[in-house]
């Protein structure tokens, strides 16, 4: 600590000289900051300001430097000294920006802005510059699970950028459901007629790749280590196995058919001539261009039914209560087997409500073209009546039940992902299994797909229906388990257009992954982040909060039940660092301290000033943005609210809570992501345990005799601009209203 | 029964689609409605439809031949193309509304007593005669198709319009017994049959 020497630079450009009084913010950083040099510049992002910075770093040792400019989400690229420790102080957007220029408001603005300088100075007094991951692996190869058409098309863009791919598959072939199927939906226009599945090309540009190397019958025994160093046990039906070390690995295990004999009254299983779309594909294939036959006698189909939505869109229990995405454009296709063998073939679609993406739309007026009818309706029953099939059904524009006759009927059925183990299940189970030990040999269910010998379980968590969980919009092959990523319908049903643009978007992150772990860095979201949590082992009471609570799987446990934290798994969110109850878990520039010595060294005025202080944790991902948006708006908002961004509101320890009370603040705000099964948390669960925390801090504050307002917690979007200084100005009044905190002065 | 009603039904036995797609002006459309029912919310009759466009379609792809062919729905039909503007698949709805209620009419199947079928017959009569509409014979032809007393009822209330129109000389009552029509009225017949002739070959409707 003796050869740290920091710098305080305050800058009076954007309005700041004019609107501030600086010359006080640079004693306040000699003075109350220590600072050893403080400068005051005209303009500190031009190359002058910057250079001043560099020469200083590089000629008078400065290993720590404060910035009094804008937000430090502005500018970052003429502020980049990633050789010192550096913190910001947000004087623009965080206080001239949303604060009127009039006499009367200077005061408090120039007390904002006291505040902001001495939070910045306390925080670069407890930060250090991150020397970066110490465990990095620099295997850059990429495991691919699964050889469909996801698990090729990954493998082949990995390749084609230049990195060294395996391919596990399961089955004795590459190719998956694509080359089960007789064509495909068109990809190339007009879009009117089944195409080529392609599948054949594909598996021989897999074969000719010399990057690329297969394991046919095999699967995942054992997956261990982390982003650039996982260690891969593959295990072949013989029972050999080999290990392989490996980056990153993109997990494409697709789906498989929702079990059709589930639905008796739709006719599955009562007569042959039922079939689900796989098994028509089988018979299209047998065919092969010339009229389809029914399976039951041989006869050729004149007549087909094919019902949409067949077990799935729908409650009912054993149903998939989700849309499969594809199917109404496979039954287009199927039924265009038919008319184009043979025109008079009557095809019937039963739908309620057709959905045709992608190009679809066009396919779907090229069937109707080919005369393929379209009905409207709601299946009620398949029977057999004298050698044919009755399909019972509600005609829903008609309002009247009818019935149509066929040869053969195809049931639309939807996907289910092979998502492997569904590891909160196995929680609770052997949860279950500690209570009552009489249930001590539970069968998993499901096998597990990667088999990873983490702490958290054997797969990646699952959202929603069995799906990984993967957030479906903004980051799409992220998974909580850093390094693994999901695509195709694993993730979220979809068609064979859309598996591939999965896989190469699962391709590129995978990527990403190696790149960022060979220098140590951070993946997503925080990526290019050199900092990694430790914890001091003496202060360790082995309570298991942060293993349990770690979104990303990232922390194990050793033999005696201590923290073991893989930092390459680790993506940064802090989590562990607000879950710890006894506070030993730190990053080199985010801690305990770093965001608590902030807490207190705002200038806390006395219960006679009428000068409340509101103390908002600010998540930087989607919050802080919107603050800063709403500042570059012209937005304003109450002077009495003091801002700290946060990595995540999972890092909030709750000593930050108990202590800004104890030190006099009025109240607190903690604005995160949305949380739940549509979370917008960039760490998944984050702002989710953030709730569960603060919801147990209700009852500190009963018991303290303080009133629940005092701790407030919103969930803001990024787009919430106009919002989020309105709750501020909202939760002012509201703090005016129930009073002074009692312990203020204390 | 009309005999080419009979010879249709033997023809297509239960594809009513198909016989609706060879022999109904547009009628191919019809299996291209995607069943969305904007051409319904759009109709200004809609309400008052017995079965709106989109029910039609339905009917049509579900066999319904002669209730199809014997509902008043499409002589409901004004003619405002709301409905063709709106339709996303771009059908030609009013068109083919025309061409389902000339197709029934055809094979004896439309309502007798619909008054759009019997004005749209007065009409017809009326202009192919010498091929100019004869405004005066018209209007009394209507007013009197339900009988004498209610053509004098009809034409009191609309005497005060009539004299209004008498005055502005918008109204000759002299064209009741001398009419100027086209010049060869003869030749333009001619036309007409012939024109029909060709019609119903193409449609394979000559009897």
């Amino acid at each position: 600590m003796s050869d740290t020497k920091t710098a305080a630079y305050i800058c009076k450009g954007c309005g700041l000289g004019e609107r501030l009084d600086t010359a006080q913010l640079a004693n306040l950083a000699e003075s109350e900051g220590k600072c050893a040099i403080t400068r005051q510049h005209d303009f500190l992002c031009n190359q002058d300001g910057v250079g001043t910075i560099r020469n200083d770093i590089d000629n008078e040792g400065v290993t720590h430097v404060v910035i009094a400019a804008c937000s430090r989400r502005a500018k970052t690229e003429a502020f980049n000294f990633d050789d010192v420790a550096l913190t910001r102080a947000n004087l623009r957007e965080g206080v001239v920006w949303v604060r009127p220029d009039s006499e009367e408001a200077r005061e408090t603005t120039q007390e904002m802005a006291d505040d902001y300088v001495r939070m910045a100075c306390a925080e670069i007094q407890y930060m250090h510059q991150p020397a970066g991951n110490q465990e990095a692996g620099s295997n850059k190869r990429i495991l691919v699970v699964g050889g469909g058409v996801s698990g090729m098309t990954a493998a082949l863009e990995s390749s084609k950028a230049g990195y060294e791919v395996l391919v596990v598959e399961k089955t004795a072939e590459l190719g998956g459901w694509a080359a089960k199927l007789h064509r495909r939906v068109p990809t190339r226009e007009p879009f009117a007629d089944p195409q080529d599945a392609g599948v054949v090309e594909l598996i021989k540009a897999i074969n000719d790749d010399q990057n690329v190397q297969v394991f046919l019958n095999s699967t995942i025994v054992r997956t261990s280590g982390a982003p650039g160093r996982f260690s891969v046990d593959i295990g072949t039906e013989s029972g050999t196995t080999t290990t392989e070390n490996v980056g990153a690995i993109i997990q494409a295990s697709g789906f498989r058919n929702y079990d059709a004999s589930q639905l008796p009254e739709l006719g599955f299983g009562q007569s042959p001539d039922v079939v689900d779309q796989a098994g028509l594909e089988e018979l299209a294939k047998q065919a092969n261009g010339k009229p389809i036959q029914r399976p039951s006698d041989g006869k050729e189909v004149n007549s087909v039914v094919f019902i949409q939505c067949a077990g799935q869109r729908s409650n009912a229990e054993g149903h998939l209560p989700y849309c499969s995405g594809h199917c109404c454009n496979t039954s287009i296709k199927q039924a265009m087997y038919f008319k184009d063998a043979n025109p008079g073939v009557d095809t019937v679609v039963m739908f309620d409500d057709l959905r045709t993406p992608g190009n679809g739309e066009d396919f779907y007026r090229s069937a109707q073209r080919k005369g393929v009818i379209f009905t409207k309706g709601k299946p009620q029953g398949v029977n057999k009546n004298n050698g044919q099939l009755e399909v019972k059904f509600h005609d829903m524009i008609l309002d009247e039940d009818a019935i149509a006759k066929a040869d053969l009927v195809v049931l639309a059925t939807g996907q289910v992902p092979n998502s492997g183990a569904d590891i909160e299940q196995l929680a609770a189970a052997s949860d279950s299994e500690d209570t009552q030990n009489e249930n001590a040999e539970l069968t998993v269910p499901v096998d597990s797909i990667l088999n990873l010998n983490y702490r958290q379980g054997p797969d990646l968590p699952h959202l929603r229906h069995g799906f990984s969980d993967s957030h479906f919009i903004c980051f799409p092959y992220e998974t909580r388990r850093s390094g693994i990523y999901t695509c195709g319908p694993v993730r979220r049903p979809m068609d064979i257009a859309q598996a591939a643009v999965d896989a190469t978007g699962a391709a590129l992150k995978a990527i990403q992954a190696v790149e960022n772990a060979s220098v140590g860095r951070a993946a997503h979201p925080r990526s290019g982040d050199l900092s990694f949590p430790s914890f001091r082992k003496e202060g360790c009471t082995q309570c298991k909060r942060c293993t349990v609570e770690c979104p990303f799987g990232a922390i194990d446990e050793d033999e005696e039940r201590y923290p073991v934290f893989n930092e390459s798994r680790c993506r940064r969110c802090g989590t562990c660092m607000g879950a710890c109850p006894v506070r030993v878990i730190s990053f080199e520039n985010y801690s305990v301290d770093t965001v608590g010595q902030q807490v207190k060294a705002v200038d806390m005025p006395d219960e006679f000033d009428e000068k409340p202080r509101i103390l908002l944790l600010a998540c930087e991902n989607d919050a802080y943005p919107a603050l800063d948006m709403a500042a570059q708006q012209g937005l304003v908002y109450s002077p009495f609210v003091r801002i700290l961004p946060v990595r995540c509101l999972g890092s909030v320890n709750a000593i930050w809570i108990s202590d800004a009370l104890n030190s006099g603040y009025d109240g607190i705000m903690l604005m995160g992501c949305k949380k739940g099964d549509d979370y917008q948390c960039h760490f998944v669960k984050g702002s989710e345990m953030a709730y569960d925390r603060m919801g147990k801090i209700d009852d500190t504050l009963q018991q303290l005799q303080l009133e629940t307002e005092r701790v407030v917690t919103h969930e803001v979007e990024i787009t919430d601009i106009h919002r989020v200084p309105q709750l501020i100005n909202e939760y002012a009044a509201k703090i005016d209203e129930i009073g002074m905190n009692p312990f203020k002065g204390f | 029964m009309n005999t080419l009603n009979t010879a249709m039904v033997e023809k297509y036995r239960n594809d009513f689609l198909k016989e609706v797609e060879e022999n109904v002006e547009e009628g191919h459309w019809v299996k291209m409605c995607m069943q969305c029912g904007v051409c319904s919310g759009s109709c200004p009759f809609g309400p008052d439809w017995e079965h709106p466009p989109q029910e039609i379609f339905m009917m049509i792809r579900a066999g319904k031949r002669d209730e199809v062919l014997a509902t008043e729905s499409m002589w409901m039909c004004t003619s405002c193309y709301n409905c063709i503007v709106r339709c996303p698949r771009e059908l030609p709805i009013t068109h083919i509304m025309h061409g389902l209620a000339n197709y029934a009419h055809r094979l004896g199947l439309a309502p007798k007593m619909n008054p759009t079928r019997r004005f749209a017959k007065i009409f017809w009569n009326n202009i192919a005669k010498t091929g100019r509409v004869n405004e005066m014979a018209l209007s009394l032809k209507l007013y009197f198709m339900d009988g004498f007393a209610s053509g004098v009822k009809k034409s009191l209330a609309m005497a005060g319009v009539g004299l209004g129109m008498l005055k502005t000389k918008r109204l000759n009552p002299f064209t009741l017994f001398r009419h100027k029509g086209v010049e060869k009225p003869k030749q333009l017949q001619a036309m007409l049959k012939k024109a029909k002739e060709i019609e119903d070959r193409r449609k394979g409707l000559a009897s």
